[in-house]
């Protein structure tokens, strides 16, 4: 066992648990893409980013890939870690803005404009789907191809292999393919429509938690 | 490995390269280099038979095929041409030297003659930018290049096609 602590709050979690599990079994919610329980963690999508305290410094690093260690002070929701969370959400939308998952991620952690230029590539290289092949399906009919901006999710010389079974999980897994964003119009890649537009007001005291449930009714988001 | 050999129908040699390295899964980079010094590119059917030897997916060992530059899905020549473009031979006109590389083999860059002789790629940076601008042939620097030592220098290789004139024209314009 190994005691850490977590947003200020002291806590003992088995050796070789990820940050990010051990701050779900506190019920500090920290925003995922990319991390999934079933699967082995990725450290793709940085959206999980903790800051951690080291001495009189301190270092962002992703919660999903992160082995909890003894001593460790974790801050979840601090103002960098929002700052940059928030720079991460734009980034991710600008290459991917038809994502309503992601749409979602950035109006909950107030994401209201996107300073990069849209390049539409309908994935964000999370590697879910790739993983869930491998892992759970014991198949790797789909993996990463090329390299760079190139990269992309696809089957080896673009045919339909043989180990596929056609389960359609990578389908299901994928955060783009599953919920596509049905806005009419993007707006400079945000759709502004669910919860941009219809604040969720259900905590009648804030208490700032790491995830709101929408955008006006939080005092954490302006 | 250096020789061409007729790419034969089933790439059976892919058994032999495996069975040089190991047969291990962790030394599919070195099999699919002995595969390509094999036959100078990396035909589907050897990274089929590779895939199904290794007992890895094919679309693993695609990814490695696509990931790394120094290997490649389309046939190349027998020779590698790289003429270096970054900023030290550029500013010593390595653009010239380019076009004439391309002028002397008849292909533009990224593109291989007919007879499979020569490959033309420009390289970012060789990494010997005092001697710039720099040309590398399969493994050897050609250092300070400028458009007259272009012709010496593909001479010393075998046989490379020689465009007739109307196609030289068209090359350089």
């Amino acid at each position: 066992m190994v005691e850490l602590t977590i947003d200020g709050i002291p806590t003992r979690v088995p050796e070789g648990t990820t940050v990010v599990e051990a701050a779900r079994d506190l019920g500090i919610v920290i925003p995922t893409l990319c991390h999934h329980p079933g699967l082995s963690p990725y450290g793709a999508c940085r959206v999980c980013l903790v800051e951690v305290a080291k001495g009189k410094r301190s270092s962002l690093e992703a919660s999903c890939t992160l082995p909890a260690a003894e001593g460790q002070v974790i801050f979840t929701n601090s103002a960098r870690v929002k700052a940059t969370r928030k720079v991460i959400i734009e980034l991710l939308l600008a290459s991917c803005p038809s994502s309503k998952t992601l749409q979602d991620l950035a109006a909950n952690f107030g994401v209201n404009r996107v300073r990069f230029q849209i390049k539409d590539k309908n994935c964000i290289l999370c590697g879910l789907c790739v993983r869930y092949c491998k892992e759970q399906m014991q198949s790797g009919g789909i993996g990463f191809v090329g390299r760079g901006t190139g990269r992309q999710v696809a089957t080896a010389f673009s045919v339909t292999p043989e180990e596929c079974r056609n389960c359609g999980g990578c389908e299901w897994i994928c955060p783009v393919c599953e919920r596509a964003c049905t806005a009419d119009r993007l707006v400079n890649g945000l759709c502004g429509g669910c919860q941009n537009v219809f604040p969720v007001e259900t905590c009648p005291v804030c208490v700032n938690c790491s995830q709101s449930v929408g955008a006006a009714g939080h005092k954490v988001y302006y | 490995m250096g020789a061409l050999r007729r790419v034969d129908k089933n790439c059976a040699c892919v058994e032999s390269i495996i069975q040089s390295n190991g047969g291990g899964k962790d030394s599919l980079i070195s099999i699919l280099q002995d595969v390509q010094a094999e036959y100078h590119y990396l035909p589907e059917k050897a990274l089929r038979r590779v895939a199904k030897n290794l007992g890895l997916p094919l679309v693993q060992v695609y990814g490695v095929a696509t990931f790394f530059k120094a290997f490649s899905l389309k046939p190349r020549g027998k020779h590698l041409v790289h003429v270096c473009l970054g900023t030290a031979c550029h500013v010593r006109r390595a653009p010239a030297v380019l076009a004439e590389v391309e002028r002397h083999l008849g292909v533009a860059k990224g593109e291989t003659t007919p007879n499979f002789e020569f490959t033309l790629e420009t390289v970012n940076c060789l990494g010997t930018c005092a001697l710039g601008p720099i040309v590398m042939v399969d493994e050897k620097y050609y250092g300070q290049m400028n458009v007259g030592k272009v012709k010496k220098m593909l001479a010393g290789y075998k046989k490379f096609s020689r465009p007739k004139r109307d196609e030289k024209i068209k090359v350089s314009a």
